[in-house]
């Protein structure tokens, strides 16, 4: 079972859902923090780091005594990631989408993709062996982080309880988290810009053909009717955890709330059984 | 000379859109302003600001591969070929495809082209602190720095337009291509940081990143500073260490919350509050501190 958990806006409490339910769940579980921009996953878990690989992309290599300058390569390219000048050609790396095209159009044989690494994913053992955390974190400067995403994701268990932290936003890196996911978790705020960005993640999540429930995080911060977007939408609500700030103490103290909270891991369990 | 001055924090939902809205009611007062909210995946500063849509425009950030059928002889090469797997059973992904075009170069019978995609719609708007641009990125689309450098423009555009001196924009989360896309070239980052592990963390990987490009030398403010005291404590150590400003210690109030509620920046909803009183604070030292004056 592969849960992802997403939210659309930035700091609504996708990260605590998804190791609070990680840690109230039993048998084998694993987590996978996607959010490869910001992981923050592992600052909340007691974890022993047992593996880590690089992420590298495929990346063009230009041979300057083939090269003819004809300038097909940086027509071709649709990222502007090659300029041609008069005596040579620029190529800037972090606008290259690895798509092998410049390769394919010299009619030199003057580019061969080498590899170039944009990124780790790291493998480790938390809570006493309990729980299998994988982390990626992209370098920074680099602005894809789906290559990172996707080689966390591929470390998925193929069976078992698998737990997804997706980062903020709609776009490509989100994507790459929770496609094919058997669940999503939307946590949204009851907050005028917590509603809002329920409906894009909403929206992105239809665009996937997922299925979908949402958590209501922080209820009482604000009066926004989530609940009444959920029932017009046809979306259930599965929990609401009130807006605390003995919980948002504990999560700056990078505790998870179960285990000073431990009725929330019975409430999470329910959830969790409910999917 | 215009001057551009960015909010951003790393991590999410650490306040930046509730500061940058406040800064956008203080900074109105001292300079004539041209807004733009670089968050263009969760656009919330127009939640706060109230503006009026004055025009739209449509934003195509990459292109589309489109395989003609009756064309297609079935040789399966553009499948082959696609490093995105975004061709199955010669049907084109939407999501997957990155419009790079090799599908186009290897077919045989040129059934293949690249179209524009509809990628989401940019905003120019009137608020009362002055223009504002902002964005809408279709669900699921890529490319979202080049909508942030497009807005970033738009706003540099109705600055020069309308004489204003300074363009405050509100960034996206993360270090990735929006978040590049909104700090390259600016004059000024103030810096959100929250007083969490998370925040800490993430705090270090944006400064990374500002110095990485070789950005200006960040402004640092903690928010909700009250919620962990000692990693607060941290945050302003680390500042001096590093020789980093740091601007503003705002507090947690609710009615950071409730002028939310109400769609109004907390300067304005609770002039007198903890947490504006703070901003008030905070905003004349980063006119000092940058030199800004006003």
């Amino acid at each position: 079972m592969l849960v992802a958990v997403a939210g659309g806006k930035g700091g609504c409490g996708k990260t605590t859902l998804a190791v609070n339910l990680a840690l109230s769940l039993e048998g084998e579980v694993q987590i996978l923090d996607c959010d490869v921009e910001e992981p923050n996953v592992h600052l909340q878990l007691d974890h022993q780091q047992v593996w880590e690989k690089p992420v590298r992309v495929p990346t063009p290599s230009f041979n300057p005594e083939k090269c003819i300058l004809c300038g097909k390569c940086s027509e071709f390219c649709q990222y502007n990631a090659i300029a041609q000048l008069p005596d040579r050609l620029l190529f800037f790396q972090e606008l290259c989408h690895s798509c092998g095209g410049c390769r394919l159009v010299c009619p030199a044989e003057a580019i061969v993709e080498v590899e170039r690494q944009v990124g780790v994913v790291r493998g480790c053992e938390a809570e006493g062996g309990n729980l299998n955390l994988v982390y990626g974190v992209l370098n920074v400067g680099e602005p894809r982080p789906v290559p990172v995403v996707e080689a966390v994701r591929a470390e998925a268990w193929r069976s078992g309880i698998v737990i997804v932290d997706a980062p903020p936003g709609v776009s490509c890196p989100v994507v790459a988290s929770i496609r094919g996911v058997d669940h999503l978790l939307l946590v949204a705020e009851p907050t005028p810009m917590g509603l809002h960005d329920l409906a894009l993640i909403v929206d992105t999540a239809r665009r996937l053909n997922l299925k979908f429930s949402v958590i209501v995080n922080r209820a009482g911060l604000g009066r926004e009717d989530v609940k009444g977007f959920c029932r017009r939408e046809g979306i259930p609500v599965l929990l609401e955890i009130p807006y605390s700030r003995r919980i948002a103490e504990l999560y700056s103290q990078g505790k998870p709330f179960v285990k000073a909270m431990p009725e929330w891991a019975d409430r999470l369990r329910e959830v969790f059984k409910s999917l | 000379m215009v001057r551009e001055l960015v909010v951003v924090s790393g991590k999410g939902g650490t306040g930046k859109t509730s500061i940058a809205a406040s800064l956008a009611s203080l900074a109105s007062e001292d300079f004539k302003l041209s807004l733009a909210d670089c968050d263009v995946e969760a656009s919330n500063l127009p939640i706060l600001l109230n503006p009026e849509v004055r025009g739209e425009e449509k934003f195509s950030g990459s292109k589309l591969a489109s395989i003609d059928l009756e064309r297609c002889t079935r040789c399966m090469r553009c499948e082959e070929e696609c490093r995105f797997d975004a061709i199955r059973e010669l049907r084109v992904d939407e999501l997957a495809c990155e419009g790079c075009g090799v599908c186009v170069y290897v077919c045989p019978a040129g059934a293949v082209e690249l179209r524009d995609r509809d990628s989401g719609l940019l905003y120019l708007s009137e608020t009362r602190y002055g223009p504002l641009a902002h964005a809408r990125l279709n669900p699921g689309e890529s490319n979202s720095g080049k909508l942030v450098a497009l807005v970033r423009h738009r706003a540099r555009q109705a600055a020069l337009e309308r004489g204003a001196s300074l363009i405050l924009s509100d960034g996206p989360p993360g270090v990735g291509c929006p978040a590049i896309s909104s700090i390259t070239g600016v004059d000024f980052a103030l810096v959100v940081a929250e007083p969490t592990l998370s925040g800490l963390h993430d705090l270090k990987r944006i400064l990374e990143l500002l110095s990485h490009f070789r950005a200006v030398k960040p402004l640092i403010a903690v928010n909700m500073w009250d919620i962990n005291p000692e990693i607060s404590e941290e945050i302003k150590a680390f500042c001096m260490g590093e020789g980093l400003d740091l601007v503003g210690m705002i507090p947690f109030d609710k009615m950071v919350a409730e002028a939310a509620a109400q769609r109004k920046p907390v300067v304005e909803y609770a002039p007198n509050g903890r947490a504006s009183l703070e901003l008030k604070k905070l905003w004349r030292e980063v006119k000092t501190v940058t030199g800004l004056g006003g």
